[in-house]
């Protein structure tokens, strides 16, 4: 990939470091502040309104900073075909702010005329992985880059399914030539629900292809059968059982851009903060080993 | 085997309708069927959309309390649920479905007061403009002032309400006191962002019918004309120093001359 001429004094490509989600809350301090960070993700929805200060802070914020562009509504899993006049909204954003990086879920979240605001599981069968390599192979062709798909946080399984996910995600990379978006919780919180073995998962998950990892906080409940239900919450810090696993990962395939997710409860910005600088101390990004304890106690 | 859109169409179904079971064949690690698993799910969807009402609609949920925001948003979101995956859209409708919800009756100022929140919505997330700066008028000959058309700036909103929509809404703001009000009082309402902040001000019934007709595309002299049925002490020159001055307008066209600047 060459480096392409913007119009952002910041770089367009994403750091191998740490990043966190931007959220409004933050705005001030980060235009105000300048603290280091490798990079800010956004949720494009949340960007496509026509004006206003959302757009006039992202600008802002873009141009000290490297962007990744995070989809949640184009429902790639979806029935029917893709929603173009998303994806030229998807399109009009990626023009505007060239993020360094865009991704979306291996999930649906519209049917029929309704948007239903939740990441929804798949039967990981053959009719599946065809429909899901059209609409990714559109994304791609009608944003005219490469996307990356992201693993999904699951609470239960379609009996009909005849794919491990690992081999799913693999193979749909494999046919769309994607890249992948590891979130490291996502695969903690499915392989608990799911009663998998998230190391053997992560050993399994075509990591050659893993271009971002997210991060993020989940919570915990119960089924009616007393079993552990972990929910993809991103409402608080990254659980030790994640940070472990993401060290797997980075010694496998050594620094990826990883992003911090916290989407509700937003903390106050060091406390988020922080929790990058955890990441980038397990990359061995830090300066000292006693800031990585020093994070850990 | 069920075919893919058989299979999603039953899920999406049962997602919005409580009562509906659980499809079949949406197990837990044992194989066997979990409604608990289901209902993470059920429960995401109506969280996820009453957070965004919640997010949209804060003096209304300072009206009546969260419990009842959340009850009547969850009626609201199983009967509309967003057509679009841009959530910052969803709630258009909300108010008029306040209006018709019965157990806000009580509350007949609620849905007006919900009426500004979603304007400025509206306004926050609009197209940017730069307003018409006083000077832009200078070149205009006196005598054809009568036949300017101005161009409201896009995030232009206007309420009209039987009700003092605007103090309570002001009063339930953040930062704002409830205090009693006299709900006799009718109030009319003007919304606008010319720049980084919204602006919402109460405006006499009078100067709203004057700025709904300017908006219809009507020349200044028929504007006025509505204005003074109204209220014939309207005031034009103070009125259209004051719309510039919060930056109301984008532009301007005189019929003779063509558009401006």
């Amino acid at each position: 990939m060459g480096i392409h001429q913007t119009g952002h004094a910041a770089e367009r490509g994403i750091p191998a470091r740490a990043g966190v989600s931007l959220k409004a809350d933050h705005y001030r301090t980060i235009i105000e502040t300048r603290p280091d960070m490798g990079f800010f993700e956004v949720h494009a929805e949340n960007y496509m309104g026509a004006g206003g200060p959302p757009h006039r802070y992202l600008t802002a914020i873009r141009e000290h900073y490297p962007l990744s562009l995070h989809g949640v509504g184009l429902s790639i899993g979806a029935d029917r075909p893709l929603d173009q006049a998303h994806l030229q909204r998807l399109k009009a954003l990626s023009k505007r702010y060239e993020p360094g990086l865009v991704s979306e879920h291996l999930a649906w979240s519209s049917h029929g005329t309704s948007y239903l605001d939740d990441l929804l599981p798949l039967p990981y069968t053959d009719d599946a992985l065809s429909r899901i390599c059209q609409h990714i192979d559109q994304v791609q062709t009608g944003l005219d880059r490469q996307m990356l798909l992201e693993n999904p946080a699951t609470y239960l399984w379609f009996k009909e399914s005849t794919w491990r996910e690992t081999d799913f995600i693999r193979e749909i990379a494999r046919r769309t030539g994607c890249g992948l978006l590891l979130d490291v919780n996502n695969a903690h919180v499915a392989s608990t629900n799911q009663q998998w073995d998230a190391r053997a998962y992560i050993n399994d998950f075509p990591l050659d292809r893993v271009q971002q990892i997210h991060l993020a906080g989940h919570s915990r409940q119960t089924d009616e059968k007393g079993r552990p239900l972990l929910i993809d919450s991103h409402d608080r810090s990254v659980d030790e059982r994640v940070w472990n696993l993401f060290s797997q990962v980075i010694q496998r395939i050594g620094p990826v851009p990883t992003l911090i997710e916290w989407d509700t409860n937003i903390p106050a910005w060091p406390e988020l903060q922080a929790q990058a600088v955890m990441a980038e101390a397990l990359m061995g990004l830090s300066n000292t080993e006693e800031q990585r304890h020093d994070t850990l106690a | 085997m069920t075919r893919l859109p058989e299979r999603l169409g039953e899920f999406a179904s049962a997602l919005l309708a409580p009562e509906r079971p659980v499809p079949e064949g949406l197990v837990g690690p044992d194989g066997e069927p979990s409604a608990r698993r289901f209902a993470v799910y059920r429960n995401n969807v109506f969280v996820g959309l009453i957070d965004a009402l919640r997010a949209g609609f804060p003096c209304t949920v300072r009206l009546v309390g969260d419990e009842f925001f959340a009850a009547m948003a969850r009626v609201f979101a199983a009967a509309t649920p967003p057509s679009s995956p841009v959530l910052l859209r969803y709630g258009a409708e909300f108010p008029d479905f306040i209006a018709s919800f019965p157990p806000a009756e009580s509350l007949p100022y609620l849905a007006d007061v919900a009426r500004i929140e979603r304007a400025a919505t509206e306004a926050y997330h609009e197209r940017e403009a730069v307003p018409l700066t006083p000077s832009a008028l200078a070149g205009v000959p006196p005598d054809q002032a009568s036949m300017l058309r101005f161009r409201l700036h896009p995030s232009v909103r206007l309420l009209r309400s039987p009700y003092p929509a605007f103090t309570i809404w002001r009063m339930n703001a953040a930062d704002g006191k409830p205090a009693p009000v006299d709900l006799s009082e009718a109030q009319d309402t003007m919304v606008l962002r010319p720049d980084a902040e919204v602006d919402v001000r109460q405006v006499v019934p009078a100067s709203h019918d004057f700025v709904a007709a300017l908006g219809r595309g009507l020349a200044l002299s028929q504007a006025t004309e509505t204005a003074l049925a109204k209220d014939s002490d309207f005031d034009l020159s103070e009125n259209l120093r004051e719309l510039i001055q919060m930056g109301a307008f984008i532009g301007f066209e005189l019929e003779t001359r063509g558009a401006q600047p």
